[in-house]
């Protein structure tokens, strides 16, 4: 199979984008976190729609704003997400749906233009390459494992020729309870702390990043003020720690590897991605599962993962897909086309 | 639904085992920072590492040693927490002692000359002694590294002599430089890299604590000594100048392995 270089230049990155993978691993005893992708799940469709393997980079993208340009050669993408997106080039502009892969030819522009649901949008890029740093593509700026992405900067990607794929139903992000085991410091905090964590909605507030998501809520009260605090260990992505304010932070891929916080309670891998996803003022609701069914969940979450990427078809090399299910699927809207011109 | 529960059998008789989700379960050791809880801790950590070499752990992705416990992390698609715990809980007893006696020694230089120690005067007078005991008094000590985190390659490393300790900065700093060497409570610790911090500012240290280039990226690890040597500001700056060049041996500072 013949492969050319292709060269991307990152014209704006929006709110932020990074480079990620599925992160890097053995180093949280030195204290560098795992990092690598919010939601695994997606990267790994986006990457089977664009031929990369599963754990191949993709670019992490909050908000909107991601703007790229093909400088030369051809790349195929793969934008996973709910958000409004266009090509631009010689033909004027096109939109494109989320979940199926598309070439873009030298000149043309990809842009994120806006989330219709959800804060998080990955885009996958056919044999993007990235040089790894501790066994991981993934930034982490803190350590001096690269940086976010800002406009000027270039990506080289192997393009090779293949025909483009879909995702027909795309993973639903309902407003499903997360749900989370208790502990490893629940006896820090009153009787009925775990219950009011349960028992009312929470919102996401605006302090939401790559590290972690603060939590507003009923106040979860510590046992008394000497419990505030905890001799440091271990955090893990879905630590839900609360500082003496009562109010939850569940920390992410980026958050660091330790902390002196109690922490109430454990989000479970499944359901990780999915907070991640939620948008400042959406409200979400907790329940407890004990081990046994979070593990049981995280076999659910990756045998669902698999039938997904199992449906995933190859799209006529024509053009001329089957449109009409694409619409009843609601993977479009308005005039029907693969791509429509905006007017 | 049980967040803590014990596990049953012979040495695990003192340990006890808390959730923290569907991929990873901390064993707690202690319950306070002492080098004898850290060194159960090194212990049984080297144990797994061990006991997975050999294969018996599969699912085990890393474990994290901190100052009273430690968490094992794994893929709950390959292991379950009641497999790994079952493997864990047929570990003979430690031998606390052989841990130890394989730490490696550090000797690092630290300059508290000049700008290197802007809270040298301010901690001195705090803790009513003069700049020149306090410098002395924190060198006299070989300290533990108990654990790393904060930032990578930040080390928390102790005990502190009881003379020096005192409660962080009311006012924490928003800007504490790389290499810079402080104390808070108990401990003392190296900045590796900037970040907004507590505590006491006494010196500076040139050797890289953390560099993402090297393979094993963190100087130093849990269960290490320290101890810290004086330097002038001109042996300083000739250190910083070898290490921007890359030609820092980190090596270079450490001691022969700790006889036992």
């Amino acid at each position: 199979m013949s492969e050319t270089t292709s060269e991307i230049e990152v014209r704006s990155a929006g709110a932020y984008a990074s480079i990620q993978d599925s992160g890097r691993r053995g180093l949280r005893r030195v204290g560098v976190p795992w990092s690598g992708v919010l939601d695994p799940a997606w990267m790994k469709i986006a990457n089977a729609l664009v031929g990369n393997l599963a754990t191949a980079p993709v670019i992490e993208h909050f908000d909107g704003g991601l703007v790229l340009k093909v400088l030369h050669g051809r790349v195929r993408v793969a934008v996973a997400g709910q958000a409004d997106v266009d090509i631009s080039g010689e033909q004027g502009v096109q939109r494109v749906v989320c979940w199926r892969s598309v070439r873009l030819d030298a000149g043309e522009t990809l842009r994120i233009r806006g989330l219709r649901a959800g804060r998080l949008v990955l885009v996958a890029v056919g044999g993007l390459q990235v040089a790894e740093t501790l066994g991981s593509a993934s930034t982490y700026a803190r350590a001096g494992i690269g940086r976010p992405l800002a406009a000027g900067d270039r990506l080289s990607a192997l393009f090779s020729e293949a025909s483009d794929f879909l995702l027909a139903e795309p993973p639903i992000d309902g407003d499903a309870v997360i749900r989370v085991v208790a502990g490893p410091q629940t006896g820090h905090f009153a009787d009925d702390a775990l219950a009011q964590l349960c028992a009312a909605p929470f919102a996401i507030t605006e302090q939401a990043d790559r590290m972690g998501i603060r939590l507003h809520g009923p106040q979860l009260q510590h046992r008394s003020d000497a419990h505030k605090d905890i001799i440091s260990d271990a955090t893990v992505p879905g630590s839900m720690q609360v500082p003496g304010s009562g109010q939850p932070i569940v920390l992410l891929a980026d958050a660091q590897t330790a902390g002196g916080y109690p922490k109430i309670a454990t989000v479970i891998s499944a359901d990780l991605g999915r907070l991640a996803n939620r948008r400042a003022g959406e409200t979400l609701r907790f329940q407890v599962v004990d081990v046994d069914a979070a593990e049981h969940a995280a076999r659910s979450h990756a045998e669902m993962l698999a039938q997904l990427i199992a449906s995933i078809r190859r799209l006529p090399g024509d053009g001329s897909v089957d449109l009409e299910a694409l619409y009843n699927n609601g993977l479009i809207s308005g005039p029907i086309s693969g791509f429509d011109t905006e007017e | 639904m049980a967040p803590e529960s014990n596990v049953a059998s012979g040495v695990r008789e003192r340990m006890r085992v808390v959730d923290a989700g569907d991929q990873a379960f901390t064993i707690v050791l202690g319950e306070r920072i002492a080098p004898e809880v850290v060194a159960t801790v090194t212990a049984l950590d080297r144990q797994i590492a061990a006991l997975h070499q050999t294969g018996t752990l599969p699912g085990l992705i890393e474990t994290v040693p901190t100052f009273c416990s430690l968490t094992v992390i794994y893929d709950p698609l390959q292991a379950s927490r009641r497999q790994l715990l079952a493997e864990i809980a047929r570990l003979p007893p430690a031998d606390t002692h052989v841990a130890s006696s394989a730490s490696r020694r550090w000797r690092l230089p630290v300059c508290y000359e000049g700008d290197c120690g802007p809270d040298l005067e301010a901690t001195a007078a705090a803790l009513g002694m003069s700049v020149q005991a306090l410098i002395a008094q924190h060198q006299q000590s070989e300290y533990c590294v108990y654990m790393l985190g904060f930032l990578p390659g930040f080390p928390f490393m102790g005990d502190v002599p009881s003379a020096l300790q005192l409660p962080r900065r009311s006012e924490p700093r928003l800007r504490v430089p790389p290499g810079s060497v402080a104390i808070a409570g108990a401990l003392t610790a190296i900045y590796p890299s900037e970040s907004p911090g507590g505590w006491h500012l006494l010196g500076q240290c040139a050797v890289p604590l953390f560099d993402p280039e090297r393979p094993k990226p963190s100087l130093l690890q849990a269960g290490d000594r320290v101890c810290f040597a004086a330097v002038d500001a001109a042996e300083h700056t000739r250190l910083q100048q070898a290490a921007k060049a890359r030609a820092l041996d980190p090596a270079a500072f450490l001691d022969a392995e700790v006889a036992s």
